[in-house]
């Protein structure tokens, strides 16, 4: 079972990627449970969105021993990384991320919103970016399955640049 | 061919309401219910239905109620707010006998409280939200595959007993997505409305068969008969006579006593040599799935009785859990409601734990296994 939170602030795309990463693990064959928490805002504000991915059925949605945190925003590090172990992986935008905390030893700092911006021209990219990293960095899935997931939730005409957006995100780790 | 999904609770539930043959939907959206709305709006054109978003909360509810008349399969959806403005409208589709199906994601109240958290805090307004002696079935599912099958079933009871079908979902299960095998909707039987057998002349609109239930016509279809929230005779005209109101109040509760065991649906989970039962409900239950998975490791003797119809009350049922366990502990997203009613069916035999939580947090399984090891 691994266990993982993506967080950052309303807007950032972090449910969608939520739930493409469960439905990927569906395509698996695995089980797979999304869910999210987000205040009443529709902008802004702290959001996140947790999926569960295992073999055998899933009996709690929420994530209470969490295997990897992504944080998009400070107010995100801050407020949904404090049950991460020590040993868990901490994956920050360092973008807009600029203090982590100290007691984690594994902390990814990519640039990832500062990266896509660059290289595709669009922050909105930046979700699948880090989808991309976090498959490169858990293994969580297959790089086959969050493809197809992503080609199946994206609007037409964007696939290609959300490939690209994907494997910049995959390179992102894999450097 | 079925399909493989990933749906959220709401969305399964709206799904439920095509695959039984919804063609209506009118609501006033509200969070954390809008999924609903939202998705019969796009479904209901597709499958030659009418979506309305109405002005408010009552109207969506009584357009419902009309629309029900004239023979339709009928959804609203609402969470706390809506639902307290919903119940004298809940009353009248009781007396008047209109098949409605109304689902509640409850979030955290009172009053406009906490939109986007989950509880589970109008459990006894369901029960007696709308005023006077009146019965009600009320359904709560615990997974999404439930959302959607439950729906089904909500219309099979409301179109069976022509009266209002609860669905009471939660923050939790409304919107979580997990896996879901949708079958084909084709192989789906409608719940289906029982019609008059006799000429419109001689048709008497609320003169029950021997199960209780009188026949329903659709309005438009020559069938004329009048509706009235007023006590009534079989005429359907009102009727004040203390005959007829006796008739009418106990008719209306007969309908679901004397189907009780067709209606009382409970899952039991590790109950057999279990020695502290949970009795819990929605969410909740997926906390107790995971509390009892990490007790059992531990040795601890505890398994779960499921309330998946939590009206009627199980309470036949609860009276017998209650000769076979030591102790009932009472998980829920409340200042303790349902706790109440598992108290009145054990009658002091076992010791009855409510474990109350109302911080906008569901239960975490530690927690609550915390509190079977502290008992």
């Amino acid at each position: 079972m691994i266990e993982m939170r993506l967080s950052g602030s309303g807007g950032q795309g972090l449910i969608l990627a939520g739930i493409i990463l469960a439905e990927a693990a569906l395509l698996d064959g695995k089980m797979a449970i999304q869910s999210q928490s987000y205040g009443p805002e529709a902008r802004g504000g702290a959001s996140k969105s947790e999926v569960i991915i295992s073999e055998k059925a899933i009996h709690y949605p929420k994530v209470t021993n969490p295997n990897l945190v992504l944080a998009m925003t400070q107010e995100a590090v801050d407020k949904y990384s404090k049950d991460l172990p020590a040993d868990g992986i901490l994956m920050i935008d360092t973008t807009f991320v600029k203090k982590v905390p100290e007691h984690l030893k594994n902390v990814y700092h990519l640039p990832i919103t500062e990266k896509v911006t660059a290289e595709l021209g669009k922050a909105l990219f930046a979700n699948i970016v880090a989808l991309g990293a976090i498959v490169a960095t858990t293994k969580a899935v297959s790089v086959a399955s969050i493809t197809e997931a992503i080609l199946h939730r994206v609007p037409k005409g964007t696939e290609d640049i959300n490939k690209r957006a994907l494997e910049l995100g995959i390179a992102l780790v894999n450097k | 061919m079925g399909k493989v999904l990933l749906l959220q609770g709401n969305q399964a539930c709206a799904e439920g309401a095509i695959a039984a043959g919804v063609t209506f939907f009118a609501g006033y959206p509200i969070t954390p219910s809008t999924e609903i709305a939202e998705i019969m709006a796009k479904r209901l054109p597709e499958v030659g239905g009418k979506f309305i978003q109405m002005e408010d909360e009552i109207a969506g509810i009584g357009a419902i109620i009309g629309a029900s008349l004239t023979g339709k399969k009928v959804l609203t959806a609402t969470s706390g707010p809506g639902f307290s403005l919903k119940q004298e409208f809940i009353g009248y589709a009781t007396i008047a006998e209109v098949p409605i199906v109304i689902a509640n994601v409850q979030r955290v109240g009172p009053s406009t409280g906490q939109p986007t958290s989950p509880a589970q805090g109008d459990m006894m307004q369901a029960r007696w939200g709308t005023h006077g002696d009146h019965p009600v079935i009320a359904l709560t599912p615990a997974s999404v595959p439930e959302c959607f099958t439950l729906t089904i079933k909500a219309y099979e009871l409301s179109e069976k007993y022509r009266m209002p079908v609860l669905l009471m979902l939660d923050e939790i299960i409304g919107h979580m997505r997990e896996k879901i095998e949708v079958p084909d909707y084709d192989t789906i039987a409608k719940p289906v409305r029982k019609g008059p057998r006799v000429a419109p002349s001689e048709f008497k609109a609320y003169q029950p068969d021997s199960d209780g239930v009188p026949p329903m016509a659709d309005f438009g279809t020559g069938y004329r008969y009048h509706v009235t929230g007023l006590v009534h005779d079989e005429t359907g005209f009102p009727n004040g006579s203390p005959a007829a109101t006796e008739s009418l109040i106990k008719r209306l509760h007969d309908k679901v006593d004397r189907h009780i065991d067709e209606i009382t649906m409970y899952e039991e989970y590790n109950l057999d040599d279990a020695e502290i039962a949970i009795v819990t409900y929605g969410g909740t239950a997926r906390s107790a799935y995971a509390a009892i998975d990490m007790a059992r490791e531990q040795g601890i003797k505890v398994g779960m009785f499921r309330l998946i119809s939590v009206w009627p009350f199980p309470e036949k049922e609860i009276a017998k859990l209650a000769e076979k366990v030591k102790v009932i502990v009472v998980p829920e997203l409340n200042y303790g409601q349902m706790v109440g009613e598992v108290k009145k069916a054990v009658e002091g035999k076992v010791p009855v734990k409510p474990m109350s939580k109302y911080d906008s947090e569901p239960i975490s399984p530690k927690e609550l296994l915390e509190f079977v090891k502290n008992l």
